[in-house]
């Protein structure tokens, strides 16, 4: 055995030493915490029910994605007296109320999210979240539920609402001065 | 060259290595207090009650906060780290001084560059710059120049260690100080090449001469931006051994786990940058998954490990020195008082139980649903590089005053409450944000009232009460950020020691100046320590290991009452 020594000193000669027992159990313990840590995530996409990285993801062009968008708005309007339901401070934000089950388009654009969704408790959207210019930051306020929004990249997952109310999406990704504006709205019914 | 002897450490000084030391800490010490006035005027604009800046300049500070403190004070003060790590421990010479001085200026005008595009208001486009967002050429140009010059230093560092070899200027193998030094370059090295790889097409893109791929980018640009987080860990346990070494004679346990440590960090960096990549679209599970454990977690395990191996050298170290009684006296009976010390256990303790266990709950795939881009990132991130990283060097600066700049540290009294001003203020910013965050709390947002904007969103009443910790905290911290520099400038102004008053000491002086620890011990007395071995470490390992079983599973259960999403 060699004579301890800080860390400021040149060991000499070989100190491929035998480990103390203290250390030797806390690397042993850290390492099998290690180990769980790392199985839950894949354990989580089997038995868990969030998981970011399922689904069907791919490139999509600005324009294209507009285009979709456009199409799922046009498909599934709420309309009023023969006129779409406008919603928002200008009112210039569609309502749109997709059936279970249905393909859903989020766009994220400087600085608006559209539309806004009315959907059902307990169904199941296949959602399809995409950036018409800057990355945005999808937040779903109160759950705290967040995404990144990126151009040329359709994220698409399947939600399933759990209780219904009123929620917001914050942008919680900087995408110019009016990115503290940029609020949008998600309404779950029974 | 000329060259003197350490008074206090015996080593050998070459003057250029010296001043190479001098020059990039200031430089680090300047961009700095940029940084903290930064911080400030953040603090008083997401504190809604006051609200400072306005929106403009709220991003445009965040932008100049981000890189003045993350890039350029933490880099510069590592080069001088590893000036001191190399060629300063080793004895030897700085093998090529011009260019050491060369790529200092190449830094230094990089950094200069940056900072005028961004008060320009040229590059509002945050540290990140996630293309498509368009800053000025220039400012892209200036991180290149600045990247560049880091590298460099760093293969001095290594040529330092081929000539120190060579010239046979130690005996045996490097300190641990300087291996630690070592990895962090190594680190630096594949850092900075992501770097090159990122920022030289977005240079050319803002030209209008290429396309760039936004998911891309966001996935080399974290190759860069994570990778060197890891440079900044390597670095700063490189310094808790130094400094546990001079303030209380704290030794290591055992070469071989230290060092194998170290060297996961080095093999297991992996594609970093997976942590910040966890809700986005385009990449597989498998990949986010394997990435973001960095491998199975192995570089966490590397940091657990140093989280035992430091405080139980100093355990270790005390015990040697007869405060033998109970579990804790070593620790009771501590330095408190200098500031080199409670530096170190508070970068410790913070980095480990605040930093750490938060880290790696918010880096799991799934759990990153509930923190990605909320309060909860900058709260953890300002307790592992800034209570951790920033805290150790403030730390480290303490004893360079002395060592290296041969004054006394000014304002002393000041000095030896600054490290818990600091400590404590971070810690009550970071608790503020990563709580706030829970709530859905956006980082990097100016107006959580949300006027003006489509619909309202009224967060509940606790919400101001976490903000309110935020502004309070974080005020704290810049005063201590701010008593720092007050203390390392008005230090540097004073009039150089001799070594006899090095070593007679007195205030200003810390203490493990002026008597420095023993360093190496006899084998019957090293015998003795095996046999004591570190109990009152062990207690607090396994605290801490109980801390992190809960936040960890909590974090789950939280996460299952959201909506199915996937
Ligand atoms: C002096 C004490 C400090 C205080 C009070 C402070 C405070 C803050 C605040 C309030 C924010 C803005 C969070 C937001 O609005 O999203 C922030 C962001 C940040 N801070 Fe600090 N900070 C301090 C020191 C540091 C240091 C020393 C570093 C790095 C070594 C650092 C790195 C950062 C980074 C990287 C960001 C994120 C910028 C971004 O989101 O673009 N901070 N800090
Ligand atoms: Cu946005
Ligand atoms: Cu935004």
């Amino acid at each position: 055995m060699k004579g301890l020594h800080s860390g400021l000193v040149s060991p000499e000669g070989n100190w491929w030493e035998p480990v103390g027992k203290q250390e030797k159990t806390w690397v042993t313990i850290s390492f099998i915490w290690c180990m769980l840590l790392f199985a839950m995530m894949p354990l989580w996409h089997f038995k868990g029910g969030q998981n970011p990285s399922s689904g069907v993801r791919s490139k999509v062009d600005a324009q294209a994605f507009r285009e979709r968008h456009q199409r799922f708005v046009k498909d599934y309007q709420v309309m009023v007296d023969g006129q779409p339901l406008m919603d928002g401070k200008d009112k210039n934000i569609p309502v749109v109320a997709p059936p279970p089950g249905s393909e859903v388009y989020i766009q994220a654009s400087m600085w608006t999210w559209s539309p806004v969704l009315r959907l059902q408790k307990g169904a199941t959207y296949s959602v399809h979240l995409s950036s018409v210019d800057l990355n945005h930051g999808f937040s779903l306020y109160p759950l705290n539920l967040n995404l990144q929004v990126v151009p040329g990249y359709d994220y698409n997952l399947k939600m399933t609402p759990n209780q219904t109310g009123e929620f917001r999406i914050i942008c919680n990704e900087f995408c110019g001065i009016g990115h503290h504006m940029m609020v949008g709205k998600v309404e779950v019914v029974e | 060259m000329t060259s003197r002897t350490c008074p206090i450490l015996g080593l050998k000084i070459e003057r250029h290595a010296e001043w190479l030391v001098r020059v990039n800490a200031v430089t680090a010490i300047v961009f700095f207090l940029v940084g903290v006035i930064a911080a400030l005027l953040l603090v008083l604009t997401r504190w809604q009650a006051v609200h400072y800046l306005t929106a403009p300049w709220y991003y445009r500070v965040l932008t100049a906060h981000g890189l003045n403190m993350l890039i350029f004070f933490i880099i510069f003060f590592e080069m001088a780290v590893l000036y001191f790590a190399g060629p300063i421990m080793l004895n030897c010479r700085v093998p090529a001084p011009g260019v050491g001085w060369a790529s200092f200026g190449l830094m230094l005008l990089g950094a200069l560059m940056v900072n005028y595009y961004v008060w320009a208001g040229k590059a509002d486009v945050l540290f990140t710059s996630y293309v498509p967002m368009k800053a000025h050429p220039g400012y892209y140009l200036g991180i290149i120049l600045f990247a560049v010059g880091a590298l460099v230093v760093t293969g001095l560092f290594f040529a330092a260690l081929v000539v120190a070899r060579r010239e046979k200027t130690y005996k045996g193998s490097v300190p641990l100080v300087t291996f630690g030094a070592f990895t962090a370059a190594v680190i630096a090295v594949i850092t900075l090449l992501h770097g090159a790889i990122i920022y030289i097409p977005t240079f050319l893109w803002s030209l209008g001469l290429m396309d760039m791929d936004a998911e891309m980018y966001r996935m080399v640009w974290w190759g860069l931006g994570h990778s060197s987080q890891q440079i900044n860990v390597a670095a700063h346990v490189a310094c808790w051994y130094l400094l546990a070494g001079l303030t209380v004679g704290g030794v290591v346990l055992n070469e071989k786990v230290s060092r194998t440590a170290y060297v996961l960090y080095v093999l297991f960096i992996s594609m970093a940058s997976a942590h910040h990549l966890l809700v986005d679209p385009g990449l597989s599970a498998p990949w986010k998954i394997w990435n973001t454990s960095y491998a199975m977690y192995l570089a966490v395990l590397a940091s657990m490990i140093h989280g035992f191996t430091v405080p139980g050298g100093i355990e270790a170290g005390m015990r040697l020195r007869g405060f033998n009684q109970g579990l804790f006296q070593w620790l009771t009976r501590a330095p408190w008082f200098d500031p080199g010390f409670s530096a170190l256990w508070l970068s410790l303790v913070i980095f480990g139980f605040g930093g750490g266990i938060t880290g790696v709950v918010i880096g799991t795939e799934q759990i990153n649903i509930i923190a990605h881009n909320t309060l909860r990132i900058p709260g953890h991130f300002h307790m592992t590089v800034v209570a951790g990283t920033a805290l150790c060097f403030m730390g480290v600066t303490y004893y360079v005053i002395p060592l290296i700049f041969r004054r006394r540290v000014a304002l002393w009294p000041l000095a030896r409450v600054q490290p818990f001003l600091f400590g404590a203020g971070i810690s009550l910013m970071a608790i503020g944000m990563t709580y706030a965050g829970g709530f859905g709390v956006p980082r990097r947002h100016w107006d959580i009232s949300f006027t003006n904007a489509a619909f309202s969103i009224e967060f509940p009443p606790i919400v101001d009460l976490f903000m309110a910790l935020v502004g309070i905290g974080g005020i704290l911290a810049a005063v201590g950020g701010l008593s720092y520099v007050a203390v390392a400038v008005l230090s540097l102004l004073g009039r150089p020691l001799s070594d006899s008053e090095l070593k007679e000491g007195g205030p200003g002086i810390p203490q493990g100046i002026s008597s420095l620890p023993p360093q190496s011990y006899s084998v019957e007395e090293t015998e003795a320590a095996h046999s004591r071995g570190c109990p009152g470490t062990m207690v607090l390992v396994f605290i801490f290991l109980a801390a992190f079983v809960v936040y960890y599973f909590a974090n789950w259960k939280l996460l299952a009452l959201i909506w199915k999403v996937g």
